[in-house]
């Protein structure tokens, strides 16, 4: 099986239903052998996209290429697409090697039985053939559902939150086995899912979505550690946000100088999304250190407090603390649990350091969603 | 103190085996009624009517008058004589199935797949398919009779259009006893259709789609399958109350149509022959019997038996 080198386009696809956008003037492309992965919160537009590639959604406007061809048009039996569904859709009439011969058998091709046992032996379902998909586990109907879209070696291989129904620790398994059978068979594989985690492990690329369009595109490392809106900065992994004023634009040393409730933070002008006005400075939580007592923080690094830990929960390999720092608000920090930390209790006064190579800076904007801890509008009062 | 607690152990056991007693002598009370219904007005019906199928009418005796012997030729010669009117029983009876499955299917699959996120339009149509049971299915059955007259508007449009030959008609023909059928078993078909069509998972249709197979081919390697269960008591329910009815070709055909239905009510009450009238009733039900089993069999729905 050697996959058909053709890539996935997509050029300004807009759905409407009624007065409701469910995607707004998307444009990507996806190129093949990639595993491409469309996140998002629920009612995002995601599965949409998805259903509009398999064309069992016309498009209310934009075009969709698959290797260059337009099949906007063309129909959903008639594309080189594979959907494994959500719910799997797997025919309960038909035996295990029925399903997964489905594909074939309506194209008429050759050499049904060795290309169905081959595919059942990758989802390692072998000595299943003959069984009913009601006989079968979640996880058993799951690989079902992969392989009768596997065999038929479509162009894009489209996966609607396919472990969504599972157990996490099948969940976690399946998404091993899942990104092993696209490096075996080198499908371009679109993944939709809700789950942030399964995103960053399994794909190369990641389109985080929200509000029918997509905030930002890019390998999973680069989203994690760049986040270029307040959105993708708490849906991917959680962040600490704090309003400022850019005071120091950079243009001399390349280093953005903020000041955030009397607190001057400095990084680098490339880390930063917005360099003028308000802004939103993030740092992830486990890259912010506690400070006790006399501790010195590292060269250069920004240093906020004292503040008061409020909160103290563990979690097994880390505990996460709450701290609220006076003008700055409430900040979450992840520590390692080392043998040699020095315990520190609710109540207690802490400084916060971290290093301004983490920090990331945010064009502030109202209509951003809440960070880690909401603060409350002061306007609520009636 | 062992044989106190052996004791116990034993009366214990003792009253959970009373207690599954008392539950299913309960289970009896509850059955009684229906078992009782069906020993009296069905077993026993049966038994006589078999019975009777063997007696021997008496020569020159009063009418309706038999004794009792055990006459197989009663079945020879019913079968010899009236095999005429049981195939045609048959025939009219298989063809109102398929005519009914043919207009019953989409009729269904519009109410219970298309009209799915439309609950008003679906019980408005559901409605109009049950409504017709509120009038005498005799009153129903007389107005076909006035729709198919040879002075009705629906042969004057189809003699204009020269699909009916001049002189022709309609009425006391076949064709309206086929129709009188078609109409009045067309619910018992769309009913058990829309039940099951109505389960239809509109995901595995897309999933067809996804699969390479065309709107038509989905149809058949996807819906129809599935949907087998309901034809088959679809056409189960069309075709065992068809085969024996008498109602139509009463009222819409002649003596040239009769169906054994007609036969056996004649038997019954006009010539008071009791065995010929219970042979053909007992052949009639065998038949039936027959060629319901061969044909779940070989729709593959066995576990509808």
């Amino acid at each position: 099986m050697t996959p058909p080198e053709r890539d996935l386009e997509l050029v300004g696809i807009t759905k409407r239903f009624g007065e409701f956008t469910a995607v707004d003037d998307v444009s990507l492309v996806m190129p093949p052998g990639s595993f491409f992965a469309l996140l998002g919160p629920s009612g995002c537009g995601k599965t949409t996209m998805l259903r509009m590639i398999a064309g069992l959604e016309t498009p209310t406007a934009g075009r969709v290429l698959i290797g260059g061809r337009d099949v906007t048009t063309t129909k959903a039996h008639e594309r080189p697409v594979n959907t494994v569904f959500q719910s799997y859709a797997l025919f309960p009439h038909l035996d295990v090697a029925e399903n997964v011969a489905f594909g074939l058998r309506r194209r008429r091709e050759r050499d049904v039985d060795a290309r169905v046992a081959a595919a059942l032996e990758l989802v390692e379902l072998g000595g299943m053939a003959g069984r009913k998909p009601t006989r079968l586990s979640g996880g058993q109907q799951q690989r079902v559902a992969l392989a009768r879209a596997v065999v038929n070696n479509p162009a894009v291989l489209l996966l609607d939150e396919p472990l969504g129904a599972l157990d996490l620790k099948l969940r976690r398994q399946m998404q091993v086995e899942l990104k092993r059978i696209q490096n075996e068979v080198g499908l371009t594989f679109v993944h939709v899912t809700h789950d942030q985690e399964e995103a960053m492990t399994m794909a190369d690329t990641v389109a985080v979505m929200n509000a029918g369009r997509i905030e930002q595109l890019g390998p999973p490392q680069e989203l994690y550690d760049l986040p270029r809106t307040a959105f993708v900065a708490n849906f991917l992994g959680r962040s600490n946000l704090v309003p400022g004023t850019v005071v120091d634009g950079g243009s001399g040393d390349g280093v953005l100088g903020i000041d955030a409730g009397g607190v001057r933070m400095q990084l680098p002008a490339s880390r930063a999304a917005a360099s003028e006005g308000d802004v939103l400075v993030g740092i992830r939580p486990e890259k912010v250190r506690l400070l006790t007592d006399d501790a010195a923080p590292e060269p250069g690094a920004t240093v906020l407090g004292p503040g008061t830990v409020e909160d103290v929960s563990f979690c097994g390999v880390s505990t996460e603390y709450i701290v609220r720092v006076p003008g700055v608000g409430p900040l979450v920090v992840f520590a390692q649990n080392l043998a040699a930390d020095v315990p520190v209790a609710p109540g207690d006064e802490v400084r916060l350091s971290w290093s301004p190579r983490h920090a990331f800076a945010l064009p502030d904007r109202s209509a951003a969603p809440a960070p880690v801890e909401a603060p409350r509008p002061a306007a609520v009062a009636r | 103190m062992t044989a106190a607690l052996t004791a116990a152990t034993v009366e214990a056991h003792e009253g959970e085996a009373e207690g599954a007693r008392r539950r299913s002598r309960f289970a009896w009370v509850l059955l009684a009624p229906g078992l009782a219904y069906l020993v009296l007005f069905f077993v026993a019906p049966v038994a006589v009517l078999l019975l009777f199928s063997f007696y021997e009418r008496v020569p020159g005796g009063a009418v309706g008058q038999t004794t009792p012997a055990f006459r197989i030729a009663n079945y020879t010669e019913a079968i010899a004589e009236y095999a005429p009117q049981f195939g045609r029983s048959f025939l009219f009876a298989l063809i109102a199935t398929v005519l009914t499955l043919a207009i019953g299917y989409p009729l269904a699959y519009v109410i219970a797949v298309r009209a799915r996120n439309r609950p008003l339009l679906q019980g408005l149509m559901l409605v109009m398919v049950i409504a017709p049971f509120f009038t005498s299915f005799i009153l129903r059955t007389i107005a076909w009779k006035q729709i198919l007259a040879d002075e009705s508007a629906v042969v004057a449009v189809l003699k204009a259009v020269a699909i009916l030959p001049e002189g022709a008609r309609l009425t006391a023909t076949p064709f309206a006893v086929v129709a009188g059928l078609t109409y009045n078993f067309l619910p018992f078909m769309v009913l058990p259709l829309y039940a099951n069509l109505e389960r239809l998972d509109i995901r595995l249709i897309e999933a067809g789609a996804d699969l390479y197979a065309s709107p038509l081919s989905t149809f058949r390697h996807v819906t129809l399958p599935l949907t087998m269960p309901g034809i088959v008591s679809g056409s189960l329910l069309t075709f065992i109350p068809a085969a024996g009815d008498y109602v139509n070709s009463a009222l819409l055909g002649t003596t040239g149509t009769s169906m054994i239905g007609n036969v056996i009510d004649a038997r019954f009450f006009r010539v008071v022959d009791y065995p010929t009238a219970s042979a053909l009733s007992v052949i009639l039900m065998v038949a039936i019997l027959v060629l319901v089993g061969w044909y779940v069999r070989r729709a593959g729905t066995d576990d509808l038996l």
